[in-house]
């Protein structure tokens, strides 16, 4: 397990913009009346995605809504590593580094990393950008990959080289448009080149939304 | 190889519509109302024939745990929660069933449900999917537009579902640490019993599945149960999302036969192993917290949990890691080891302490910086922590430092053995320290 500690340098105070406000909303009506605890997640992530980071005053704020301690906030917000409790980069670079990704050269993409941004944690010297090693993503058959984590979006750019994460930097920091997924031109998971699967044609002509008896529902003789 | 019509996700590679019209086209939703009109047992036996095992790692049979929850809803209300934390490292099939083929999952929560007598449903998928859960999201909204999910639907069963997410928690994945984020705490796994077939979610009869199980149901109860239970071997049947990564020429995500041949998997769908099968070191055949199995048992293995089971490995998440001749197994190994410790709940000592202290001493002998005796007292520590956890956390850190022992102890005495040449006066040390004993 991380320990993790807020930060010391905290705002004033925390409201909701009237987006994230309906958002919360629609979020708490999916769980029963008196268990409205269980949007805490997504109210914490929805105050980072307002505010960049998870602030001491949201963690206050969201206890106060949800009728829960505030220690009980900080507790969740502590524990679960996507909540920056500190200022992260505009762009924050998630390079993922466990074993499928690290014996495809995930290593090298932190190296990339170094050298264009700084080290580990640190804001960029623009102050656009902050960097780390995460555990696996969730995207092994695509190794290696980085999410990268703005305001607005949280998209994975997959299959890539130290070349290509060097342009994707690039175009990101010039505010070009970037395309998520595999970088190198391959259609998201499946086998580089040739499809040898799912390519009869009879799946997709609609002939398996005609009509079907179900098998096995004759009545049992001796039911 | 499995052929075209005996495959169950047919936009597994999102070349198609992920949409609800294009996925009816595709066979889903299809005869759902006829499935709900012959009854909860009715289903429960067709998946019990069927010989679903559970798709998220331990392999349970998936119609034996819906039979467990209480056949009458009382006064507290049935849940059913979908595990979409997809964490273990190796693991990406579930992410491709939610964002190309959502709809079958949503079918099959809807089937599921009404077996177990649930009128809602949690996807509790993972943080970082958050493209992810937009496209199910959709789904989700485009099945309630049609009637098909919702108050008053066409299926005759009331029934909602809600996407809810974690953020960044690998112990989520446990069944019961999910539960517990789900009501807005820490990730921490609760003891069983009880088990949440008896008080889960918010104390209620729940029932935890993987995706996979679930998104399968529909098209087993379409084909049937003895479609499913003809393709692979006795006890280990039907079709299987493989994740292929690591050193192959074009790892990717496949589904196939269960019980296909490990090396005609490798090479049939993922170009066969970089540089060639007699460059191949090791696999770890089901997500990182199996044991790998070395080369020269990878030749003949068969995909299944029976199979592998023998080997002391396991079919797991059928996540494949393969790894060439390349590979420093001490560091790979070393890395989970690193991944368990910082994944671990801090819950328990043996786990919150051992994982720790076993990714130190691999980190040492990955360097070759420690003495030959520590392999054995890694490996009694490893059996001091296996079993001895709330959850299988533990475990799944012990494995892959046993199934390293067991398989490549050579290594590591090597490098133990390559420092000290190194270093001489390491060895005079040493041997200084003999002299002393004696």
């Amino acid at each position: 397990m991380t320990a993790r500690r807020i930060a010391k340098d905290q705002p004033e105070t925390f409201a909701w913009t009237k987006e994230s406000r309906a958002e919360v909303n629609w979020w708490l009506k999916k769980y029963p009346g008196d268990r409205r605890r269980s949007a805490v997640i997504p109210m914490l992530w929805i105050a980072q995605k307002q505010e960049g980071w998870v602030t001491e005053p949201a963690m206050r704020a969201i206890g106060a809504e949800l009728d829960m301690a505030h220690i009980r906030v900080m507790e969740v917000a502590s524990f679960y590593t996507m909540f920056n409790l500190a200022p992260a980069g505009e762009h924050l670079i998630q390079v993922c580094g466990t074993t499928p990704c690290m014996i495809r050269g995930s290593q090298e993409l932190n190296a990339v990393c170094e050298r264009k941004i700084g080290p580990k944690g640190e804001l960029s010297a623009d102050g656009k950008f902050s960097w780390m090693e995460v555990e696996c993503l969730g995207a092994c058959a695509n190794a290696p990959m980085v999410q990268v984590s703005t305001r607005t979006s949280d998209h994975y750019f997959e299959d890539l080289t130290p070349e290509s994460l060097e342009k994707l930097l690039d175009d990101l920091a010039a505010g070009r448009e970037v395309t998520p997924g595999p970088q190198n031109g391959r259609q998201t998971s499946a086998p580089a080149g040739e499809p040898k699967t799912l390519t009869d044609k009879k799946l997709y002509d609609g002939s398996l939304a005609k009509p079907v008896t179900l098998p096995n529902t004759a009545p049992k003789e001796n039911a | 190889m499995l052929e075209d019509k005996d495959r169950i996700f047919l936009n597994l590679y999102g070349r198609h519509d992920p949409g609800l019209e294009a996925a009816k086209l595709r066979g889903a939703w299809n005869a759902t109302k006829e499935m709900i009109d012959m009854g909860p047992e009715w289903i429960v036996d067709q998946i019990k024939a069927s010989g679903l095992r559970g798709r998220g790692g331990a392999g349970f049979p998936t119609g034996l745990k819906w039979s467990f929850m209480p056949k009458e809803v009382r006064e507290r209300p049935h849940y059913l929660v979908v595990n979409a934390d997809e964490s273990e490292p190796g693991t990406c099939k579930d992410r491709e069933m939610m964002r190309h083929d959502p709809h079958l999952l949503i079918e099959g929560c809807l089937v599921a449900s009404f077996a177990m007598r649930a009128r809602a449903c949690y996807i509790y998928i993972r943080g970082e999917y958050v493209d992810e859960r937009l496209a199910l999201e959709k789904a989700i909204k485009e099945a309630y537009e049609a009637k098909l999910i919702g108050k008053n639907n066409v299926h005759g069963w009331d029934f909602d579902v809600y996407v809810h997410h974690g953020a960044g928690a690998y112990i989520c994945g446990e069944e019961t640490a999910l539960l517990e984020s789900l009501e807005g705490k820490k990730g921490q796994p609760r003891l069983k019993p009880p088990f949440p077939a008896n008080a889960g979610l918010y104390g209620c009869p729940t029932t935890v599945n993987n995706v996979e199980s679930i998104a399968v149901a529909p098209t087993i109860l379409r084909r049937g149960a003895g479609w499913f239970a003809g393709i692979g071997r006795a006890n280990n049947t039907g079709t299987k999302v493989f994740c292929i990564s690591g050193h192959v020429n074009k790892p990717c995500n496949v589904e196939d036969a269960m019980s296909i041949p490990l090396k005609k998997l490798l090479e049939e769908h993922a170009g066969g192993v970089r540089g060639g099968w007699q460059n191949l070191k090791a696999v770890i055949p089901g997500g990182s917290s199996v044991p790998c199995i070395p080369a020269d048992a990878c030749g003949d293995v068969l995909m299944d949990f029976d199979a592998l089971k023998e080997l002391k490995s396991g079919l797991g998440t059928a996540a494949v890691i393969v790894m060439d001749k390349s590979t420093d197994m001490v560091k790979a190994i070393a890395r989970i080891a690193y991944f368990y410790k910082h994944e671990s709940c801090g819950q328990c000592t043996p786990c919150r302490e051992g994982t720790g202290w076993m990714w130190r001493v691999l980190e040492r002998m990955a360097a070759g910086e420690a003495e030959p005796e520590e392999i054995d007292t890694l490996l009694e520590v490893t059996y001091q922590v296996e079993g001895h956890t709330i959850c299988a956390l533990g475990d799944a850190a012990a494995w892959p430092i046993q199934g390293l022992i067991r398989h490549f102890r050579h290594e590591i005495e090597e490098r133990i053995n390559d420092y000290r040449n190194r270093k001489p006066h390491v060895v005079a040390k040493a041997l200084r320290a003999k002299a002393a004993a004696e």
